[in-house]
């Protein structure tokens, strides 16, 4: 396991990108919660405030051609990638304007011109994919890079080790990304695996090049993901990247998180990635008022394109069974 | 020809044609497949387009799943179909499912190969016949070849169809042999077969179940009645029209697959012609298939659990009322 101490020098200009992206997000799960609450929304939602850093840590670092397959909580890495607000607001409305043409929903998040191979909601069920998109970059030898998100309870399941061992004997141009955020729903890192606390050990065993870093500070992410990419890109074979984060909110919207204290509430709160930056880039109060109103009315225009968009008829519901 | 290199056939002739062609599958490269399937591949392909792999069902077919979506043709073996139950995950929620969540977006052509079928004492987990599991699944297609020449046209169509297709072979099938055409003639997918003309009775039967129907018939046909046999070799999609077409010339229906009776393949086609053929039939529909318990290891008890050409026999006579 490698520690990522050097920093790729980062332009002030990139991270208030970063922080802008970061906030996108904040706001946006925000909104679904509230329009989720609000009965707007079918279905049910997962969202992913306090794991902004991650995502956009390792999205801004992958290159155009890239692609990647989320997990349940999969709204971040969607917008990260460039998937415009208003297509996946429009998607968790259920209407044909969607990244998924209401055929997915929030757990099934796809857009293929930008890399998006999917949301998936049974958990390691997406991981082998980005194996074999990995093995079919390697066979063509193109310069791209399968990246399989996933979270600390999926490392448990089979489909993560024969993928971990097939990326690793095969040497193929996939990029593990771990979000650790010491949830698996309701039960803790503690309680569903020995190395909780240090994932980047699971690599060990299958003799995987892991990086661990701090998952809440996006300029670190941002340079383990860079450092793991160019890795795999360049034919040094998978990398397994642990990012420790954290979830702040429950496992899905409503949820009364009767398993979780007060203190460990409280902790989540101090380690907001997105306050983490705004303090490291001393934010005036003018700056980040101008950012929470640009952001806010990109968020307010998805709801009104949601709302505006076309409901799929009944019918619809029979095609893209088959190619 | 015979039917295991009918397979083999049909693998070289699109690995020839296609780089894009390539398997995976365990013991498939220098064994050349447990069933000598992949013989003489890995000497000619070599080992990027000839994978063997570790035992992982679930890794293999998720890569190849991946391998799929980046536009590649991967076949994957499943050296048997009782292990097709460890992948189920991959090729239910997520072969099955990517084109439709993506709502459109995606394809999945992936073949995957693998074999079953009793009458060598095994025991109970390395000979069942599970097409049934798999028909029942939107979105997937699903072939079963009965001859030399149907097993080599079918694989053509199904590494070239743009969904992901299950292709289903015998044991007791492969040292069969047949006159094929010289050049490899595509059979398109959904197209059944009229194997036997008849007058009387129509016996619709798959894999092993049409030689043994075969035999059922040339006794029968000493004792006066003329059967018309139909292997519909695409479960999925099924050639109703077929089915039901020679239905209505015979009035008389008896359906017979290796595979346990109850919840079967044929409960599906019994239903079809009810709803399609209901007022030119004379008798009810017979079926024929395993017994309900799982394989015996002790040959007699095997052979009394599979079905026999004297079980189709005996249904064949009772659509008569003969006996």
């Amino acid at each position: 396991m490698a520690k990522v101490e050097k920093k790729r020098s980062l332009s002030e200009e990139r991270l208030r990108d970063f922080l802008r992206e970061m906030l996108l997000i904040r706001r946006f799960e925000e909104k679904v919660e509230e329009r989720y609450r609000a009965g707007d929304l079918p279905g049910f939602l997962h969202v992913a405030i306090g794991q902004e850093a991650a995502e956009v840590g390792v999205c801004a670092a992958m290159d155009d051609g890239d692609v990647f397959g989320s997990t349940h909580r999969a709204h971040g890495h969607t917008l990260a990638r460039g998937t415009h607000p208003n297509a996946l607001m429009a998607e968790l409305y259920g209407k044909l304007e969607g990244c998924s043409h209401g055929y997915g929903g929030s757990m099934h998040l796809y857009d293929v011109e930008r890399g998006n191979l999917g949301a998936n909601a049974v958990v390691g069920g997406g991981i082998p994919s980005l194996v074999g998109a990995g093995l079919a970059f390697k066979l063509r030898d193109e310069p791209r890079v399968a990246v399989a998100f996933f979270g600390d309870g999926a490392t448990n399941t089979g489909t993560f080790h024969e993928s971990l061992n097939l990326a690793q004997l095969w040497k193929t141009k996939t990029l593990f990304v771990c979000e650790n955020n010491e949830w698996a729903e309701s039960t803790p890192g503690w309680q569903h695996s020995p190395v909780w606390d240090d994932m980047s050990k699971r690599a060990l065993a299958y003799d995987m090049h892991a990086i661990k870093v701090d998952g809440q500070d996006v300029e670190r992410v941002y340079a383990a993901a860079s450092e793991a990419l160019d890795h795999v890109r360049s034919g040094g074979g998978p990398v397994f990247l642990d990012l420790e984060t954290y979830r702040m909110h429950g496992h899905y919207i409503g949820d009364a998180q009767v398993y979780r204290s007060k203190e460990d509430r409280d902790e989540a709160a101090e380690r907001d990635p997105i306050v983490r930056l705004r303090e490291k880039l001393e934010l005036s109060s003018e700056d980040w008022e101008a950012l929470e109103e640009e952001v806010h009315e990109i968020v307010e225009a998805a709801v009104e394109f949601a709302k505006n968009g076309t409901d799929p008829q009944p019918e619809d519901a029979l095609k893209n069974v088959y190619a | 020809m015979q039917y295991r290199e009918a397979v083999n056939d049909a693998l070289a002739t699109a690995m020839r044609a296609d780089e894009d062609v390539f398997l995976m599958g365990e013991d498939i490269a220098e064994m050349g497949g447990s069933m000598g399937v992949t013989q003489g591949l890995f000497e000619e392909f070599g080992a990027e387009r000839v994978r063997n792999t570790p035992i992982s069902e679930m890794a293999i077919v998720g890569a190849g799943i991946g391998a799929a979506m980046q536009g590649m043709r991967p076949v994957v073996e499943i050296m048997y179909e009782d292990f097709l139950t460890l992948s189920l995950e991959q090729i239910v929620n997520q072969a099955a499912k990517h084109r439709y969540m993506s709502g459109g977006q995606l394809k999945v052509p992936l073949t995957i190969r693998t074999q079953g079928g009793a009458g060598w004492s095994p025991g109970a987990q390395h000979a069942q016949q599970l097409e049934a599991w798999l028909i029942h699944v939107p979105g997937l297609k699903v072939v079963f070849a009965s001859s030399p020449a149907d097993a080599r046209g079918l694989l053509w169509s199904s590494i070239y169809d743009d969904n992901p297709v299950i292709f289903f072979e015998h044991r007791l099938l492969y040292p069969i042999k047949e006159d094929v055409p010289e050049k490899l003639e595509p059979i398109p997918l959904g197209k059944a077969r009229v194997v036997r003309e008849g007058t009387d009775v129509t016996v619709i039967a798959t894999g092993p179940l049409v030689h043994r129907a075969l035999a059922a018939a040339e006794e029968a046909e000493a004792d006066g009645i003329s059967v018309e046999i139909v292997d519909p070799r695409t479960l999925q999609p099924l050639d109703e029209e077929t089915l039901v077409e020679s239905v209505k010339k015979t009035s008389r229906a008896v359906v017979a697959h290796e595979a346990v009776t109850r919840m079967g393949f044929g409960a599906e086609v019994a239903a079809v012609l009810q709803e399609k053929a209901f007022d030119w039939l004379d008798a009810p529909i017979e079926r024929v298939g395993a017994k309900f318990a799982p394989l015996a290891f002790a040959p007699a008890m095997e052979q009394f659990i599979i079905p026999q050409p004297a079980d189709v026999l005996a249904a064949v006579k009772k659509t008569l009322a003969r006996s």
